[in-house]
């Protein structure tokens, strides 16, 4: 606490998480014109999102410029430090609703509508297996029919994938020893390699995306199956995405001599979400590709 | 009342800011941030409360009078997500941001910028949720969310414009929350005056901690399910539908476990500082200091591990229903140790009833009755009986509005001496007390009755037998809620420097670090961290 001899650093007024909201709201609300077929959406989406690059930019510069001017000791360190794993924990939480919903399908939904008395359900030659797509039936007025679609290997890119992000998380903290040991050399080769290695997941993500939508026929629209995988793997996709842009931006403040041994809370806070990422991925390997 | 002034005067190059509006926009000061919360949260309620009135009048009588059945399912819907998103949690918060650092000794917020952020999602948030309203006025969408505010599939997932707005509405009140959960536990952790251990904290802060735990583990769980009711409208996929394989039932299990901590979110920060009134106007220290810590912690975790109970009667295996019975019941014994230690407090205490105390007082019996209700409905029998009925609409208005709102009054009036440097007007405060535990009463007593002789809730007409109570209901409903004019009043003049000026520590029996501050405190609080023996 404030053994030190020290104010703790309270920022000036800042415009920015005002524009954020701003933005945010011009997002989210023309989102809901966009998707429901109202023409300014589209432009109310892109102000709402050079609102947020702006704040994204200004804020964060802002901070980097109060890091590195020296405006942070131990003390707010601390405060960001115990700031990021809470923020974490909320992430897992997100993620919790979708294993949840992952559990709660196969094990009883699709167990109890397999389940009825034949004489009494219209599902009448659907078995409890999985993966599955559903029985069919009548959605809001239009006819589902369960689509004919072959479930996604494990052992083909998803393997190469887990491969993959475990080794980033080698050189990430193989990056973090080089910080720490004051070895410039290896903190930027070890930064580059894990953005090269998230980008190439990504790129091996997509590949896999298009060839489940043009030639297995799994799509969102594939029922339990292709509903639950495509979500836990497209919100963990997209927290690949930031981790990687967290990373780059990691990278080139390496490139430009910021961060020292003992101060360089933004490398340690990108490198947790960047191995929470990849827990995540390890459980959606084992229970949404392999069993 | 030295350690202020030398305060004061080390920090008053600290105390330029932005004149006017700008001011409010830009700030990442705690007290301005929580004056926003609590303005904001006060408009709310008022807002909250007009909706309520409406619905109230329709009910006055039989028949369709007013509106169409469809505007009264978006009011009662909108209702609840204005009053526990936008006039509840954001009291709770802007109290926070008032007194934690008070309380704890700390110069400001842990983490100010992300403070301000927290707030301004709010406003984004609340014009979300009710721009329907207006958008219908001019042909775009069929009006507001008319699901209710549990938003249940399937009805939601064929609903109209307005249940897209929830969602998005409820995305940026999660943030909202997440966020300020980040900055409390990040405040209570690394903020605190050197020699106060968790220990010594106040239990207000106690109260929040673990608010902002279950809003960490719970929040994101909802904006889950409402991103897979927001990709079963729009993209295809089945999460709620059985043709898919999914299943409706799947959102109400998101939906609850989410929705019954909220619960508790809404009531451990009012319980955090109903013991500091109670300390204050009995002149003894809090009872049982440590037997309340212990209990909010074993009811923050029961309370994650019990959602079911709001959907007993949806069709559930038997021994999920007489677990999720029993472990709901179980609350109750963390539940009455606290309310033993309430009751202790007063025990042979030299007390008197200002306006605080009254509404404390009134709070313990008032939200007991709250709670007493609440294990009837935790009875899987009984609660085949009592499920969507009145009975619950009254239930949980005893533990949110008496438990709840009447908790935060009395905080209000507790603390509104050391935030505005004013004292309110005694008689007006208790007259507002009156007024409100009266009406009140004869708002929601006829309701529990109306309930168990079947009266279903979200349903505008009714069948005759029921119009005398529905009619006691609404009248007493109007009278609870004008007489929060009083309360608006009080405040108002309060903060515009009418009454008497205030102490520094206005009340005799109060403790804590917040009344050795100026009354009103400085504007960075402690600069300096006092020092805890």
């Amino acid at each position: 606490m404030a053994t030190e001899a020290h104010h703790y650093y309270v920022p000036n007024p800042s415009p920015y998480p005002f524009i954020l909201s701003t933005g945010l709201l011009l997002m989210t609300s023309g989102f809901i014109f966009n998707i429901n077929h109202y023409a300014p959406g589209v432009w109310m989406m892109l102000l709402g999102f050079l609102c947020v690059l702006y704040v994204l930019y200004g804020w964060f510069g802002r901070i980097i410029g109060e890091s590195e001017g020296g405006a942070y000791s131990k003390w707010e360190d601390r405060s960001f430090r115990i700031g990021m794993i809470v923020f974490i924990s909320s992430e897992v939480a997100f993620f919790a609703a979708f294993f949840g919903a992952l559990f709660f399908m196969r094990r009883i939904a699709i167990p109890e509508l397999a389940s009825f008395d034949h004489d009494f359900t219209m599902y009448k030659s659907f078995t409890d297996a999985w993966p599955s797509a559903g029985p069919g039936g009548v959605v809001l007025g239009h006819a589902y029919e369960v689509p004919k679609f072959t479930p996604m290997s494990a052992w083909g890119i998803p393997a190469i994938n887990t491969l993959i992000l475990l080794t980033s998380g080698a050189t990430v903290t193989w990056a973090h020893w080089g910080l720490l040991k004051n070895n410039r050399q290896q903190l930027i080769i070890g930064l580059f390699l894990t953005v090269a290695l998230g980008i190439a997941f990504l790129c091996l993500q997509a590949f896999e995306y298009h060839h489940a939508y043009t030639e297995m026929g799994l799509t969102l629209g594939t029922g339990a199956y292709g509903a639950t995988f495509f979500m836990l793997t497209g919100f963990h996709g997209f927290h690949v995405t930031l981790g990687t842009i967290m990373l780059i931006v990691i990278l080139m403040r390496s490139m430009k001599g910021h961060f020292t041994s003992d101060h360089h809370f933004a490398f340690e806070g990108v490198a947790w979400y960047w191995h929470f990422v990849d827990v995540v991925w390890l459980l959606l390997f084992v229970l949404v590709y392999w069993l | 009342m030295t350690t202020a002034t030398d305060v004061h005067a080390h920090d008053d190059h600290h105390e330029h800011h932005p004149a006017g509006i700008m001011r409010w926009l830009t700030t990442t000061n705690h007290k301005d941030i929580g004056t926003m919360y609590l303005t904001f949260s006060l408009i709310m309620f008022l807002v909250g409360g007009m909706m309520i009135l409406g619905v109230r009048a329709e009910l006055f009588k039989p028949g369709l009078q007013l509106m169409r059945p469809e505007f009264f399912n978006q009011l009662i819907g909108v209702h609840a997500l204005v009053m526990i998103f936008a006039a509840l949690m954001p009291a709770a918060t802007g109290f926070a941001n008032w007194l934690l650092p008070l309380q704890l000794g700390a110069p400001d917020m842990a983490l100010p910028r992300l403070n301000n952020w927290g707030f301004w999602l709010l406003p984004p948030a609340a014009i979300l949720l009710t721009l329907p309203f207006t958008l219908a006025l001019f042909g775009i969408g069929d009006g507001a969310v008319a699901t209710g505010w549990t938003l249940y599939a399937p009805l939601s997932v064929q609903g109209g414009l307005g249940v897209d707005f929830a969602i998005f509405s409820i995305h940026l009140l999660g943030i909202s929350s997440v966020l300020g959960s980040i900055n409390i536990i990040v405040t209570i952790f690394n903020m605190r005056a050197p020699g106060m251990t968790l220990m010594k904290m106040p239990l207000f802060a106690w109260g929040w901690l673990i608010t902002a735990f279950l809003l960490i583990a719970t929040i994101p769980v909802l904006a889950g399910a409402v991103t897979m009711l927001l990709t079963d409208r729009h993209f295809g996929t089945h999460f709620f539908d059985a043709a898919g394989g999914g299943d409706p039932i799947l959102f109400q299990h998101l939906f609850w476990f989410f929705g019954h901590p909220e619960v508790y979110i809404l009531l451990l920060p009012v319980w955090g500082f109903i013991p500091h009134i109670l300390s204050a106007f009995t002149r003894k220290p809090v009872y049982g200091y440590k037997a309340q810590v212990y209990s909010f912690w074993a009811i923050g975790i029961l309370s994650v591990v019990v959602w079911a109970h709001h959907f007993l009667t949806v069709g559930m295996p038997v021994p999920a229903l007489l677990y999720f019975m029993y472990s709901t019941m179980s609350i109750s014994l963390p539940l009455a140790v606290l309310f033993f230690c309430w009751i202790a407090n007063m025990w042979k205490g030299s007390m008197s009833f200002e306006t605080p105390m009254l509404f404390a007082t009134g709070w313990i019996i008032l939200f007991g009755i709250g709670g007493l209700t609440g294990l009837v409905l935790a009875d899987v029998a009984a609660d085949a009986q009592y499920h969507h009925s009145y009975f619950v609409v009254a239930h949980f208005h005893y533990t949110l509005f008496a438990g709840g709102i009447m908790g935060v009054m009395a905080g209000v009036y507790f603390w509104l001496p050391k935030m505005t440097g004013r004292m309110y007007n005694e008689k007006l405060g208790k007259l507002h007390f009156w007024l409100t535990a009266i009406a009140f009463n004869m708002t929601f007593i006829p309701q529990f009755f109306l309930g168990l002789a079947g009266m279903p809730r979200r349903i505008p007409d009714y069948a005759l037998q029921f119009a005398d109570f529905n009619m006691i209901s609404s009248i007493s409903a109007f009278v609870l809620g004008l007489s929060q004019l009083l309360f608006v009043y009080n405040i108002v003049s309060c903060v515009r420097g009418h009454g008497e000026k205030a102490a520094d520590k206005p009340w005799e029996g109060a403790e804590g670090l917040e009344w050795t501050l100026s009354s009103p405190p400085p504007y960075h609080s402690f600069t300096e961290q006092p020092v805890i023996k």
